[in-house]
């Protein structure tokens, strides 16, 4: 499980080192002129590496940094679901709902997260430790009912698993 | 018979080593000596269609890619599953993503594309490291690169991650949203194999397909034509969730009938084979069959073409009594609202209301009417879109009214479902 940084967004955003060398891999693998391939795997980065969401300073610097203008950079960042346009807690927990999930109990264990979390799908606990979203079908669907914990899977939930789940993260 | 998932279960079936030692990679080698004419006619000899959800001849599509033109050629392997219920690339891409490399040389050579991109879906987080860590592997020993195996071939790949958005699945969503872009659709034609990524041609396969594509070079399109049944040849991965004693995701050769995937592979029906409702065999986007056609149905794609469903992405959802249909076709709009990328007004608006009006169905709340306007929005959703997404969500609609009509009528009448 990693944890992400907790970077605030007061933070005037700047890529690592770290991260700089991976965006010169980035970059690689695509042909020279064609650089605005690269903007979501640096806008995925760029997540990781700014506190697990993308602020509007976030966007305008990776903008800036890719030569793009930023209207590029926002179409992309809204139109798919996986960049946060909110801050999130340190644990994204998305729970599938979708048919597979559904027919094999997701219900249950949608109320049994709501219940251990104590909020709603789209609420932060306070201390800004979870965050609960519901998502549609993240292909894992013969190992229903499922959700992903940030960058892991963990499949064939029962109620009671998802509280220990929850419980053991660190 | 086991040609995708052979080495699937093996220890280590992820790394270069047990590849190689299981044959891996000697079909790469045996297709640059029978050159790249002969590969596509191999191809189009297996008759192998996509597994990806439509069903194109991959030999056929191997062969619209313009010869003797100047511009470089793209190979995309579609690796986006994100039909809800579908989940059988997933086992391929952590568990052997050498196989789906191999099937990306050999197709590249073939049709003379010296960069291919694999579009994995963006949740696939763990998914993407292994298959990144195959790719530097296979760069590492030279069977990628400049030079693929001392060949004098060029064949670089990159993996590159969506961002959570299904309609990025459709080919040429897949290409807006590798160029950078939002993942709308391109109108076709042009098609990418004339007018792909960057404006050039372009080859889009799914996992399944390409990772099929090694077997057929070592044993030959003949031998993989036999498996099967005639136009619809060779193995297919089922992914079989829902309410059966084994979910699981099977490769079986295509043709067998439903209740033998289920009885035999799946453990069957959850509560025994007369207590199931129905069964949505293709994905989400397929209509659905009742049980009494279940009893005799085949799996291959003229069969259930015939049935007025399809074989699609080969996601086998078992539906059992308790269920409420209406319920169920409701969570289905719901999906395909939120993923309408907006372009086209029939889909954009007519998700919007096949949604509004299940959700008020399945709260009781829908009228006699709400029935036929379902049917009526569908009918102009239905061929009048960019791309096959408008379709897709009115499937699920149709396929429900066909076949349970009267759990649509029972809701209206007392405004509750009959499922209890
Ligand atoms: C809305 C929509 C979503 C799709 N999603 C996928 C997908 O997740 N994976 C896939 O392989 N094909 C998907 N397809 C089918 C692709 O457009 C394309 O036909 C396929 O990748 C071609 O590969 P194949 O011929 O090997 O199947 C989708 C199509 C539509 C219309
Ligand atoms: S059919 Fe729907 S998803 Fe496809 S291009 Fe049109 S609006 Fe977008």
């Amino acid at each position: 499980m990693n944890e992400r940084s907790t970077v605030t967004s007061e933070a005037k955003p700047r890529f690592s080192e770290d991260a700089l060398q991976q965006i010169q891999a980035i970059y690689r693998r695509y042909p020279a002129d064609r650089r605005q391939s690269a903007l979501m795997p640096i806008l995925h980065l760029a997540q990781r590496e700014f506190g697990g969401w993308l602020s509007r300073e976030s966007l305008d610097y990776v903008a800036e940094f890719m030569g793009l203008p930023p209207i590029r950079v926002y179409e992309v960042a809204t139109f798919y679901t996986m960049y946060n346009l909110k801050p999130v807690g340190r644990y994204h927990v998305q729970a599938c709902t979708n048919i597979s999930c559904w027919l094999c109990g997701s219900d249950a264990i949608m109320g049994a997260l709501k219940n251990k979390l104590k909020i709603q799908p789209g609420g932060t606990t306070e201390d800004k430790r979870f965050t609960l979203a519901e998502v549609e079908c993240l292909g894992a669907c013969v190992n229903a009912p499922m959700m992903q914990i940030n960058d892991d899977y963990y499949e064939n939930l029962t109620v009671d698993k998802v509280a220990e789940i929850i419980d053991r993260l660190p | 018979m086991k040609i995708v998932y052979k080495n699937i279960h093996l220890a280590n079936s992820h790394t270069l080593a047990v590849y190689q030692a299981n044959g891996g990679y000697k079909s790469v080698v045996k297709a640059m000596d029978m050159g790249c004419e002969e590969v596509i006619e191999e191809v189009k000899r297996s008759g192998i269609r996509g597994r990806g959800g439509a069903g194109f001849p991959a030999g056929l599509k191997w062969s619209f890619i313009p010869k003797n033109d100047p511009r470089p050629r793209y190979l995309c392997c579609n690796a986006d599953e994100g039909e809800p219920g579908t989940c059988k690339d997933r086992d391929i891409l952590r568990y052997d993503p050498h196989l789906l490399i191999e099937g990306m040389i050999i197709c590249g050579f073939a049709v003379g594309a010296e960069q291919g991109y694999i579009y994995i879906r963006g949740e696939f987080y763990r998914e993407a490291e292994r298959l990144q860590a195959a790719v530097d592997e296979a760069y590492a020993q030279g069977i990628l690169g400049d030079n693929v195996l001392g060949r004098g071939i060029k064949f670089h790949l990159a993996v590159h991650r969506g961002g959570g958005a299904y309609v990025c699945g459709e080919e040429t969503g897949l290409i807006e949203s590798l160029e950078g872009k939002k993942g709308q659709p391109r109108l076709k034609p042009p098609f990418p194999a004339n007018i792909g990524l960057y404006g050039c041609p372009t080859v889009i396969n799914n996992v399944e397909t390409l990772a099929s594509i090694p077997a057929i070079i070592e044993q030959g399109g003949a031998w993989y034509g036999n498996l099967g049944v005639p136009k619809s040849s060779g193995t297919k991965i089922f992914a079989v969730s829902g309410h059966v004693n084994k979910p699981g995701n099977y490769e079986v050769e295509l043709g067998i009938p439903l209740k033998t995937l289920l009885e035999q592979h799946a453990g069957g029906v959850r509560g025994g084979w007369n207590n199931l409702k129905g069964v949505i065999p293709g994905g989400s986007s397929s209509p659905i069959l009742p049980a009494d056609l279940c009893a005799t149905i085949t799996m291959d794609y003229e069969a259930l073409g015939k049935a007025g469903t399809m074989l699609g992405s080969g996601a086998v959802i078992v539906i059992d009594k308790s269920v409420c249909i209406v319920r169920a076709v409701a969570r289905l709009s719901r999906f395909y609202r939120h993923e309408s990328c907006g372009q086209c007004t029939p889909c954009r608006e007519g998700t919007g209301w096949l949604a509004q009006i299940m959700e008020r169905m399945e709260a009781g709340q829908g009228t006699h009417e709400d029935i036929d306007l379902l049917l009526d929005i569908c009918a102009n959703i239905g061929g009048k879109t960019i791309c096959a997404l408008g379709d897709a969500a009115a499937g699920p609609v149709l396929g429900a009214i066909r076949a349970f009509k009267e759990e649509f009528i029972y809701h209206v009448e007392h405004g509750r479902c009959m499922a209890g």
